[in-house]
């Protein structure tokens, strides 16, 4: 978003002035995360996870194409070529635990941003379409994860593959030759294995092109920011260099640590031990569970047990493809003119029992299908979509919301003048 | 009306001119580089030899069987291995170059073993651009020199396997080898 008195980008040195001339590359990042982006003031650390997931994505993608140096998509070998980068590999070792709790630190930090996201009212007019793309991103993301799974060729690689795809067994009429079209065959075999390495290396680069869409609708209304008050003068807003990049890296510092921890001291503190076993096509672990970032939709998948006009079965598949899918509606089912949950103390309320709802879910995921988790996984589901399609629409309607700041800077002067300027700045009043 | 304008900042400057701010934004651009390089490392090392790979190291082999003339291909860390049992008049000829003259100054002694000099064991590789030389097996083409002659782009090796002409710059190269008996030989 180019706000009237965003910077403008002026070379100085000549060559960069005949290169923008010609292929205005520098200008175009410099509009985008340098000085020419103005970016609200007041934006917390909760805005730090956009950019930890693009480091994310990046990091995924570097591992991942050194890691397909070595590693064989042969349903015999696959699993020693793990291992051989295991203990052959110079650094191979880390490059693979890197890679697999990467997959961990992108979904908590894609996490974080959602929850950012639905706190904020980022998907708010006029950021649907910001809302959307990142859906999308999200949905690639499952499906670049759940193959990258399978190629190790474990038991929860080979179990993982044939219980994903038996969802869409599940499918009324077409549903097991979908199933069998997806597998390459009546259970997961080399046909799988071989087509799921080619989706896993295409879908990062598809994860990719959406992300620079998902930015470039974002640019265009400009970042939202904690009060939900539009941008309405310079005052409001810094320039994204130095002042966002500086804050980006220290939050990235933060991230590397914690990632460092988990991934020289708790390598496989997140994965699954049976995954340390090789497939075995004839016997299904006694407790087969996705990777952690799936179990909350995996406890809606499995918290329809009864059949009612369609099978259980279906049910199942429906919901829980149904409560991504809905996500896409929440610009229209959230219709309150407020847009930051910081003023509306009712909504606020509603969502933090929502996120102990979805965490209930993951805990219930996570845990084998009996009682009490079945009940517990059913109430969470039930209210899970009754958050979304009843209690946010009713809301809009009946909330009294707190009175908004007239602008972003007034929220933040509060009276702290020296704290609120940059450094050298005299501080702005609000007569002025 | 306050804007965020780039002047200077108004934290005092030290006696040399330089800020703290100013310290810090090196230091941490610095450590920045140097995690940077720290990840760049593995990134780039896991391309170099794995340790299976390195673990391929010596190979022994038995030429009771190969007679006078005759020579046989044998591989030896992947790459292909001569062995070539001299004739008199091969070890003569070779024996007859003036060594002054040559590319790769080497007499037939310097390489082959004491008293084993009918024993000429190169690798099969071409000092050119790496093809293997014909000359090995029986009927195939050994060069004006009558050694080894690599098809790729010419270059002619001599009974010693020396380079006599062609663009290959340096004579077939020697491994470490040793003999464990009259017929076993140790290479590696």
């Amino acid at each position: 978003m180019s706000f009237p008195w965003a910077e403008e980008y002026r070379p100085k040195h000549p060559f960069m002035r005949w290169l923008d001339e010609r292929l205005p590359l520098p200008r175009l990042v410099y509009g985008a995360v340098g000085g020419g982006y103005p970016v609200p003031r007041n934006l917390n650390y909760f805005w730090n996870f956009g950019v930890l997931a693009g480091v994310a994505l990046a990091l995924q993608i570097v591992t991942g194409i050194v890691l397909a140096m070595h590693y064989e998509a042969n349903a015999e070998t696959a699993f020693n070529s793990v291992e051989h980068i295991m203990r052959n590999v110079n650094q191979g070792w880390f490059l693979r635990y890197a890679h697999a709790n990467g997959a961990s630190f992108f979904f908590i930090v894609t996490y974080i941003h959602i929850f950012r996201g639905l706190y904020y009212g980022s998907y708010k007019a006029p950021r649907e379409m910001v809302w959307m793309l990142g859906l999308v991103i999200f949905l690639l993301m499952m499906a670049t994860a759940f193959m990258g799974y399978v190629l190790p060729w474990g038991q929860m690689s080979f179990w993982g593959a044939k219980v994903i795809t038996g969802l869409f067994g599940a499918i009324p009429l077409v549903g097991e030759p979908v199933q069998q079209w997806l597998l390459g065959g009546f259970a997961p075999d080399q046909p799988t294995l071989t087509r799921f390495f080619s989706l896993h290396y295409l879908l990062p680069f598809v994860i990719f092109g959406v992300v620079v869409l998902h930015i470039w609708a974002l640019h265009i209304p400009g970042s939202g920011n904690p009060t939900g008050v539009d941008v309405k003068s310079p005052q409001d807003t810094v320039p994204f260099h130095p002042y966002y990049t500086a804050k980006d890296g220290f939050g990235l510092g933060v991230f590397l640590i914690l990632f460092a921890i988990l991934l020289f001291f708790l390598p496989n503190y997140l994965g699954h031990p049976d995954n340390y076993i090789p497939a075995n096509p004839l016997s299904t672990p006694a407790h087969i569970v996705p990777e952690w970032y799936f179990w909350p939709f995996y406890a809606i998948l499995r918290a329809f047990t009864v059949d009612f006009i369609l099978p259980a079965k279906l049910w199942g598949v429906l919901a829980m493809f149904a409560s991504i899918l809905l996500l896409f509606f929440l610009p229209w089912l959230d219709k309150s003119p407020v847009r930051s949950g910081s003023y509306r103390p009712t909504f606020r309320i509603f969502f933090w029992i929502l996120i102990a709802d979805v965490l209930v879910l993951g805990y219930c995921g996570g845990m084998p299908a009996e009682e009490p988790w079945v009940m517990l996984s059913q109430v969470a589901t039930m209210y899970y979509f009754a958050h979304f399609l009843l209690i946010l629409p009713i809301l809009s309607m009946v909330e009294r919301t707190l009175p908004l700041p007239n602008s972003i800077s007034e929220s933040v002067l509060h009276g702290e003048e020296q704290e609120a300027a940059p450094v050298g700045v005299k501080p702005a009043t609000a007569a002025e | 009306m306050a804007t965020v304008e780039h002047h200077e900042a108004t934290a005092p400057a030290g006696e040399d001119g330089l800020r703290r701010r100013d310290f810090i934004n090196i230091a941490a651009v610095s450590v920045a580089g140097v995690g940077g390089a720290a990840l760049l490392y593995p990134l780039v090392n896991q391309m170099n030899p794995s340790a299976d790979v390195l673990a391929l190291a010596q190979i022994d082999v038995d030429i009771s069987s190969i007679q006078p003339g005759q020579a046989i291909k044998t591989i030896w860390r992947k790459q292909p291995i001569f062995i070539r049992h001299l004739t008199p008049q091969e070890i003569e000829a070779a024996n007859a170059v003036d060594v002054g003259s040559l590319r790769d100054p080497q007499t037939l002694a310097d390489r082959t073993k004491p008293d084993k000099a009918q024993w000429l064991i190169t690798l099969g590789v071409c000092t050119h651009l790496g093809c293997v030389p014909l000359g090995a097996s029986e009927g195939e083409n050994r060069g004006e020199y009558g050694g080894y002659f690599c098809p790729c782009h010419g270059s002619h090796y001599d009974t010693a396997a020396r380079i006599r002409k062609g663009p290959a710059p340096t004579n077939l190269e020697v491994p470490e080898y040793e003999f464990m008996s009259d017929t076993a030989v140790r290479i590696g």
